[in-house]
């Protein structure tokens, strides 16, 4: 049993000490927004904020969380897709099947608050979580446009 | 009115219904359904079914249902255009709603072709779901007419709102849809639809209606699904395709936390079921296991690639096509060329795994499954539990990804509901790791092939013969498709038919033919199928060809394709966007390719460069594409970047060696995917010609590689004849 705080909330949960945080996050705190993609730190579609930082949640060993780490999942990035992040995704259109996506918009999310304003290159160093469908053209755009504060549009056309 | 008609049941039997989902599952069943008009199963809630397509809530909100999967190719998006744009509803009140397997069943399969594979989602349904569109804008006027007692002739129909100019009054969708619900619907004969070039929904690139739920996480797919009672399975299947399961000490697992039981699954597999996932897995992980590998645990990469190098020069053929005689054109020909190309086998790697919801009672069973194939997986739930048909219903779950991987194989679906077994009434969620994903595939069938060329004295092409020796797709999916031992599958691409892969060059003396060598190694269709290899082949020794010629590589594809105006325009489109023939920077270099497939025509160029220590950077790319019509440019173009991530993937990195029997690259550590940061800027340009249906998913894929290793080519000087890139020393 610890104590975990998740999207602002402390909650009791009880698993083995080698269970990884994506696990725990999706099967005892429920929340399945954050995915299993490979289980070796490959592709990210695991990523969620500890401490600010995007780590890849497959990663992190229950046993290591203590009360004091601060963990933050897609679900806790904002309550009604308001995020600058989620905004311009929807603007841009950038989702195809989506499975990827909760850890694309993490890794976004963490780039834009250490990195404002970041160039091409910054992008594709920070960016390296697997889309299989291939939505990197659209998220190197989503990411700009939410750097330079656009996405509030979310009606009309797309493309 | 909402009460469905169809109550009783149907009479198909398990059988029959198993053939009809294995035939489309096997590429083609055209149901020719043309029944919009029918009443049918499952009514959305609290919505006036006008008719199959449609649904309107007295808010007005349009319900348009959808029968295809939706695993990010943006169908869903695309269809319910088409039935809003003849609806003449209000774009902004659209919403959709599934239909499932059960629900189409029980209504005589009035939804139609459920199956979502080969890009067909939307060219094999946009007759009838329009005729529905428009079928219900008749019926929802009429009703209007009705009420107001005046012609139907007399009112007109925009964004949901009928209006009757004499009398201004006006009406809206919400308010007929129930009375509209009750009339007669017109002869389907009788229905004009729109002139595509007028369409004001339809052929807009509008958003997708699909995103909201991707943003935040809230989206469930079946791997997120919790069901109350719910059990966890993982499973390991002999890694050796044709091995068995000996046994397993169960002893050793039993009392680790959570777990609840370890089953045998057919006499191949293991799985252990547990209260979460994570437990079952890492029991698996240390149950001992005693496989019997069998005797294919002595074949590999090596074996195999020896088994096609055979292939290449055999007599005896499984299927070709010729005109002249390439043979005796190629023998006499002053300038003779020859190439031997290979393709390794691909896994489609779709980021969610393979996973299955079963829960069986005494007298039902439901399942919820990520599945390209919805019929095809009610009858694997049906024809497993032995439960009938009209008792099985699949719920639906949009795909992580498909790639061709979900369709007819419904292995992981078999798997689940044989666990479910050992648990009654208690719902049993199977996920795959990913190294089982990777070891369990039916992976992009391996091949090579040679090709050879004859030039006369000013560089014409003479005579070309191309022998493709490789697995076949249909020796494992659908083995009657193999008719007197020819397979024309495995030609996709090469075909002399119009319509759906024709070749876009003529040569006057021309033999294709294929040599079906099959491995132990199962094998299936893998987005863009056939043509990625076929492409790969035919259009890098064009450029071999082409420059043995001494000619400009646009220049001397034209010259063989002016029997083929559609490749040729598209060709043309993609080279004057590139600006083929153009100053580019130093050290860029160029290359071209264009096929068809799926009913489409596409191009392709690449910019690339290659460094002195041999890395290659592709920069740009530009990709056309014809298909016919453009439903939803937006989405088109999406697609079209996607195909570039997943053709450059496979591209350099895709490759899967076989070891001991067993396939090797089992996690993205060694099967490595395409990152943004390789992503090149890609261009898109639509040029629809508006006389015929076809499909965007897969047609632009197999353009990618040969554009690029043509590039690579005029880069270095040196054909690259293999893939992927990562095993090819450039310079």
């Amino acid at each position: 049993m610890a104590k975990l705080n998740i999207n602002g909330t402390v909650r009791d949960v009880s698993a083995e000490a080698d269970t990884p945080l994506l696990w725990v996050i999706r099967e005892h705190v429920g929340l399945t927004g954050t995915k299993y993609g490979c289980g070796i730190a490959q592709c990210g579609a695991c990523s969620v904020h500890f401490n600010g930082e995007v780590q890849r949640s497959c990663q992190i060993p229950f046993g290591q969380i203590t009360e004091s780490d601060v963990i933050v999942t897609i679900e806790g990035l904002s309550s009604d897709r308001s995020h600058p992040v989620q905004k311009a995704w929807a603007a841009v259109d950038v989702p195809q099947c989506g499975y990827c996506q909760s850890g694309q918009i993490m890794a976004a999310a963490a780039l834009l608050k250490h990195n404002p304003k970041p160039t091409d290159k910054d992008i594709d160093e920070a960016m390296t979580n697997i889309c299989r469908c291939g939505t990197y053209q659209r998220i190197r755009e989503a990411v700009h446009m939410a750097a330079n504060g656009g996405g509030a549009g979310t009606t009309g056309q797309g493309g | 009115m909402n009460k469905p008609v169809l109550q009783r049941h149907l009479k198909l039997s398990r059988r029959d219904f198993i053939v009809a989902s294995a035939a489309i599952a096997g590429g083609g069943l055209a149901l020719g359904m043309n029944v919009p008009f029918a009443r049918a199963e499952g009514t959305p809630e609290g919505a006036s079914q006008v008719n199959l397509w449609v649904a309107i809530k007295p808010d007005d909100t349009c319900v348009i249902r959808v029968a295809r999967s939706e695993m990010g190719q943006g169908t869903l998006t695309g269809l319910a255009q088409l039935v809003a744009e003849e609806l003449e509803c209000d774009w902004s009140k659209v919403t959709t709603e599934g239909v499932t397997p059960g629900q189409n069943l029980a209504s005589k399969r009035a939804w139609g072709e459920m199956g979502t594979g080969g890009s067909r989602g939307i060219r094999t349904s946009q007759d009838y779901v329009r005729k529905g569109g428009a079928a219900a804008r008749i019926m929802l006027v009429q009703a209007a007419a009705n009420q107001w007692s005046v012609p139907v002739g007399e009112l007109t129909v925009s964004k949901g709102i009928i209006t009757h100019a004499a009398s201004s009054r006006t009406l809206r969708y919400g308010e007929v849809a129930a009375a509209a619900a009750k009339l007669t619907p017109p002869d389907a004969k009788e229905i004009k639809l729109k002139d595509p070039k007028t369409w004001t929904i339809a052929g807009k690139p509008l958003r997708r209606l699909d995103t909201a739920d991707k943003l935040d996480g809230s989206k469930v797919f079946a791997i997120d699904l919790t069901l109350p009672g719910m059990l966890c399975a993982a499973i390991k299947d002999c890694p050796v395709y044709g091995g068995k399961l000996r046994s397993y000490d169960e002893s050793k697992v039993l009392g680790m936390p959570g777990v609840k039981k370890v089953v045998r699954v057919k006499e191949t597999a293991v799985a252990v079921v547990a209260d979460t996932w994570w437990r079952a897995k890492k029991a698996l992980d240390v149950l001992p296991i005693v496989w019997d590998e069998g005797e294919n645990a002595t074949k590999s990469s090596a074996t195999i690639a020896e088994m096609l190098k055979e292939g290449l020069t055999a007599t005896a053929t499984n299927g070709e096509r010729m005109n002249g005689d390439a043979l005796k054109a190629i023998a006499e020909a002053p300038k003779k060329i020859e190439a031997v190309y290979a393709t390794p086998f691909l896994a489609h790697a779709p980021l969610e795994m393979m996973n299955c919801t079963v829960k069986l009672s005494a007298d039902r069973a439901d399942a919820w499954v990520p599945t390209q194939n919805l019929e095809a997986s009610l009858a694997a739930l049906s024809e497993v539990s032995g439960i009938p048909l009209d008792k099985c219903e699949i719920h639906r779950h949009d795909l992580g990804g498909g790639f061709g991987r979900r369709g007819g194989t419904q292995d992981y679906v078999h798997q689940a509901t044989e666990i479910a077994k050992s648990f009654p009434d208690t719902p049993i969620k199977l996920i795959w790791t990913r190294e089982e994903d990777q070891a369990h595939d039916f992976y992009r069938p391996i091949s090579q092939c040679k090709l050879s060329a004859g030039l006369d004295n000013v560089g014409n092409l003479v005579g070309l013969h191309v022998r493709v020796s490789g697995q076949s797709i249909n020796a494992i999916a659908n083995p009657n498709a193999i008719v007197n031992g020819k397979d024309m599958r495995q030609l996709q691409g090469y075909y002399d038919t119009p319509g759906d892969a024709q070749l876009g060059y003529d040569v006057p003396n021309l033999l294709i033919d294929y040599v079906m060598r099959n491995s132990h190694v199962p094998v299936g269709p893998w987005r863009g199928v056939n043509t990625n290899q076929n492409a790969v082949y035919m259009e890098c020794f064009m450029e071999e060809v082409a420059r043995a010629a001494g000619k400009d590589s646009l220049e001397f594809r034209r010259a063989l394709m002016k029997e083929h105006p559609k490749h040729l325009a598209v060709l043309n489109a993609v080279a004057e966007k590139a600006g083929w023939g153009k100053p580019l920077p130093e050290g860029v270099h160029r290359g071209l390719a264009q096929f068809m497939g799926y009913g489409s025509y596409s191009a392709a160029v690449a910019e690339v460069s290659v460094s002195p220590q041999g890395k290659l950077k592709v920069h740009r790319m530009v990709l056309g594409v014809n298909s016919g019509h453009a439903v939803n440019p937006g989405q088109i173009e999406a697609q079209v970047q996607g195909s570039v991530a997943f053709g450059l993937t496979a591209t350099m990195y895709g490759d899967m060696p076989v070891a001991k029997g067993r396939m090797t690259a089992l996690n993205f550590d060694t099967y490595e995917i395409m990152r943004l940061a390789e992503m090149p800027k890609v261009e898109t340009v639509i040029v629809p010609t508006y006389d015929f249906w076809g499909g965007i998913g897969e047609p632009t894929i197999c353009v990618v590689a040969p554009s690029v290793m043509n590039a690579i080519f005029a880069a270095t000087g040196k054909p690259v004849r293999s893939l992927p890139l990562k095993n090819v020393k450039l310079v």
